[in-house]
């Protein structure tokens, strides 16, 4: 018998079967990976389920079931569930509302769409978020639904909602291209158009008047910043605008301003996007509006999200905000500042336009929905005039997306004590839509813009910091 | 009627020398007794698949390039690892993440060793403090990141008018890069820095009272002794703290996203915060994955270093105790 010990081989017997196993557990997993939601996503199975729905429109059709709903905790919100009991009554539907706050709100909506478990019948979601989830097929589209006479109620009236709302919840999915189509994917449920409100009080006593440009707003800015603490303004500084490092820094006064300057984010050069927030004039406006911020806006800028900018304005802290026109009405109540505020759409561009970015609280559907005719009574019914007409006048539904309810004598009284707020509406309307250009990489390209924005801030030359920020979105958003 | 022969009938569970008097010892089948084993150890094949099962799915997500715009990926190899260790937002990352981990654990480790030396003195202050320094540490890191973004706000907060009185008049908060850092491994030592005292104090307590009786009968100052006698023995129990607190702190999100969330621009933008924003905010998730894989590999390799680093040192204070 040989005693002499064996050669060792490169792997022992254990190494190998530690390698089946790996192996045995890596090829086990890679067929669950579809089960896990990976490579799934909602199928497009061609047709819309609202085909299916014929015979006349019953509002009693889906008596006694339950449609489940992931909402923002908003003002909206707390309008639905106060009008919510009308809702039952009217179609014996249950609503199961689950609320988040806003700071983690998306991020719950993108794990439940990613799950393509259809958890939840419907949800809250913004215009930008179409551009995220509606690609992977999210996102019901909902013109079968609103073109089908035996789903959807007679006085539905799409034409009823401001067309640029309507337009900003359709996209034909390729980068760069407009939107608008014949896919709707949300319908528009309240919005914020961006403008400027400011203390009434200060600008009184001071003997100003609203900026009617750019430049003009940096002196005044300034100028308050300056002069309203010697004049029994306490500590107040010139103007409030966000700054935190996130998408939603970009698009409220600064993207207002951009646009309104005739600036564009990107330019679509053979079917590819081109970042072009490095053009001189681009590169010149923003170093301008991050140099307003240093020297007129507040310490700590960039930590500031709409609820500290506004919160600001209502505590006596800042003389002015550029941002969404509700962010302000909230303040207008209950606050240091209350029953002093007024609205002014801010500065025009060169040609005198006005041209305003908006955001747009909408309602979806859930493509993974079990439910859908029933979330679909749903919509209609929170899409209604009935129900916005209340919601805006009992309730904070703010600003009215459909004309008939922001035109009516009720809502109009009911704004009417906020001074210039109506007027700074009516004078915006028309050029308040998405300025961005579509593309489905919106949240990285803004949010690297808002970290650029905080770079030149912090006193980085805006030049090569713009140049810098260009050349690496642009592989990013053409991936 | 079936017979059980002695040699099917198991007797090892139950000595004899314990058997009760007249009473009969349970019988185990052999079949029952072969797999005893096998079921022994289905709790932890459970735990053992509940944990890699997702482990590996998360890693085999890398080799594909799936996201919310390309929900029918394709393999592509390690195109994902190339991309991201080739970009300056992935070494900005780590840079970050190394300078903010290597601070963090210093600070808390030399805060933690200097409170649990004071508390070790006693006294009824010392008592009272002991209890109320584990307040910190039960609070959510989050939690406490929101408590102190909004002390440090400059406009609202309470420490610009802290500040002040001290005649600082130019805070800004967390608006400076540098500030944003050191900020945020203020609130980190906040929470974590009890943690490393309890566990040096629980080290305290237990070294033997000899080679310091000695010391004293010698004459050695407060110095000495610490430098030569408590800290070279107290030094294994603090490395342990050293461990966890590095390795945390390597993974680092809450504090940070909750006070700063990155910024200003990618000053504090750690390699977990990069990871969120491929993974959930811009949804690529193979790239957010990636990002997640890089990190636990760094964990792990530099977590085995620390543990060998470890077992030595327990060895060698042992050897030297004997």
């Amino acid at each position: 018998m040989n005693s002499e010990p064996r050669p060792r081989l490169g792997l022992a017997r254990r190494d190998l079967l530690r390698i089946a196993g790996l192996g045995t557990a890596l090829s086990a997993a890679a067929p669950l990976l579809s089960a896990c939601g990976f490579g799934g996503g909602p199928a497009d199975e061609g047709g819309s389920a609202a085909d299916a729905v014929t015979g006349a429109f019953d509002w009693k059709k889906h008596d006694g079931k339950t449609v489940k709903l992931l909402m923002n905790k908003h003002p909206y919100t707390d309008a639905l569930k106060a009008h919510q009991a009308e809702f039952t009554t009217k179609t014996g539907i249950t609503l199961q509302i689950d609320e988040f706050p806003e700071s983690n709100y998306f991020d719950k909506v993108t794990l439940e769409l990613q799950s393509g478990q259809g958890g939840y019948d419907a949800f809250m979601l913004g215009a930008y978020m179409v551009w995220q989830y509606g690609p992977p097929g999210y996102l019901e589209d909902l013109n079968p639904w609103i073109n089908n006479a035996s789903a959807t109620h007679a006085e539905f009236e799409p034409a009823d909602f401001y067309p640029n709302l309507l337009t900003a919840g359709q996209w034909d999915f390729t980068n760069g291209n407009p939107l608008g189509g014949d896919r709707q994917w949300m319908l528009p449920w309240g919005f914020e158009s961006n403008v400027v409100a400011y203390r009434k009080d200060v600008f009184d006593k001071l003997g100003l008047t609203p900026a009617e440009d750019f430049d003009s707003l940096i002196e005044l800015a300034k100028t308050i910043d300056t002069k309203a603490s010697s004049n029994g303004f306490g500590d107040m500084y010139g103007i409030a605008v966000r700054g935190s490092k996130e998408w939603a820094t970009i698009h409220p006064g600064f993207m207002t301003m951009y646009t309104r300057l005739g600036l564009k984010d990107f330019a679509v050069e053979n079917g590819r996007l081109k970042p072009t927030m490095n053009t001189p004039e681009a590169i010149a406006f923003t170093d301008k509006w991050a140099g307003m911020v240093r020297d007129s806006g507040p310490a700590g800028w960039t930590s500031y999200t709409w609820y500290q900018a506004s919160s600001d304005l209502g505590a006596g802290k800042a003389g002015m905000l550029f941002d969404a026109d509700i962010a302000s009405y909230f303040q207008n109540e209950k606050t240091t500042a209350a029953g002093k505020l007024a609205w002014h759409p801010g500065p025009k561009g060169p040609d005198g336009n006005l041209n305003t970015n908006l955001w747009i609280w909408s309602l979806a559907m859930n493509s993974a929905s079990k439910n859908k005719e029933a979330a679909w009574w749903f919509l209609q019914w929170a899409e209604s005039k009935e129900h916005l007409q209340y919601a805006a006048t009992q309730g904070q539904h703010i600003d009215a997306v459909r004309r008939s309810v922001a035109t009516s004598a009720e809502y109009k009284d009911r704004l009417a004590p906020n001074t210039g707020f109506l007027e700074t509406f009516e004078q915006v309307i028309d050029s308040t839509k998405i300025q961005f250009t579509p593309q489905k990489n919106f949240f990285d390209a803004t949010t690297s813009w808002a970290a650029a924005l905080q770079d030149i801030y912090g006193g980085a030359d805006a030049k090569s910091t713009l140049d810098e920020l260009a050349t690496s979105l642009e592989p990013r958003v053409n991936d | 009627m079936s017979v059980t022969t002695p040699s099917e009938v198991d007797h090892d569970d139950t000595p004899a020398g314990r058997e009760e008097p007249g009473s009969r010892p349970p019988t185990v089948s052999r079949r029952r007794r072969r797999l005893r084993p096998y079921t022994l150890a289905v709790p932890a094949v459970l735990l053992c698949v509940g944990i890699l099962y997702p482990f590996f799915v998360g890693v085999s997500y890398t080799v594909f390039n799936f996201s919310a715009a390309n929900p029918n990926p394709a393999f592509v190899g390690l195109r994902n690892f190339a991309e991201i260790t080739t970009s300056a937002p992935f070494w900005n990352s780590v840079r970050v993440t190394g300078s903010f981990a290597v601070t963090a654990t210093v600070v808390e480790t030399v805060l933690g060793v200097g409170v649990a030396l004071l508390l070790y003195r006693g006294g009824i202050l010392g008592k009272v403090l002991e209890r109320a320094l584990i307040v910190p540490l039960m609070v959510a890191p989050i939690l406490a990141a929101i408590m102190w973004k909004l002390l440090l706000l400059p406009e609202v907060g309470w420490v610009r008018p802290l500040l002040a009185g001290l005649g600082v008049t130019d805070y800004t908060g967390t608006d400076s890069p540098l500030w944003a850092f050191i900020w945020s491994v203020v609130v980190d030592a906040w929470i974590y820095t009890p943690f490393v005292a309890i566990i040096a104090l629980a080290g305290l307590r237990s070294l033997p009272a000899s080679p310091f009786e000695a010391a004293a009968v010698d004459g050695a100052g407060w110095w000495f002794t610490f430098r030569r006698l408590t800290l070279p023995m107290l030094w294994p129990y603090v490395f342990v703290a050293v461990i966890f607190r590095l390795m945390d702190s390597l993974k680092m999100f809450d504090i940070i996203f909750g006070l700063t969330t990155g910024g200003p621009g990618d000053s504090t933008t750690t390699l977990q915060i990069n990871a969120y924003l491929e993974s959930i905010s811009y949804a690529r998730y193979s790239r957010g994955i990636t990002y997640m894989v890089v990190l636990w590999a760094a964990v792990y390799l530099i977590s085995m270093v620390l543990v060998g680093y470890l077992r030595r040192l327990q060895n060698r204070t042992a050897g030297e105790a004997t």
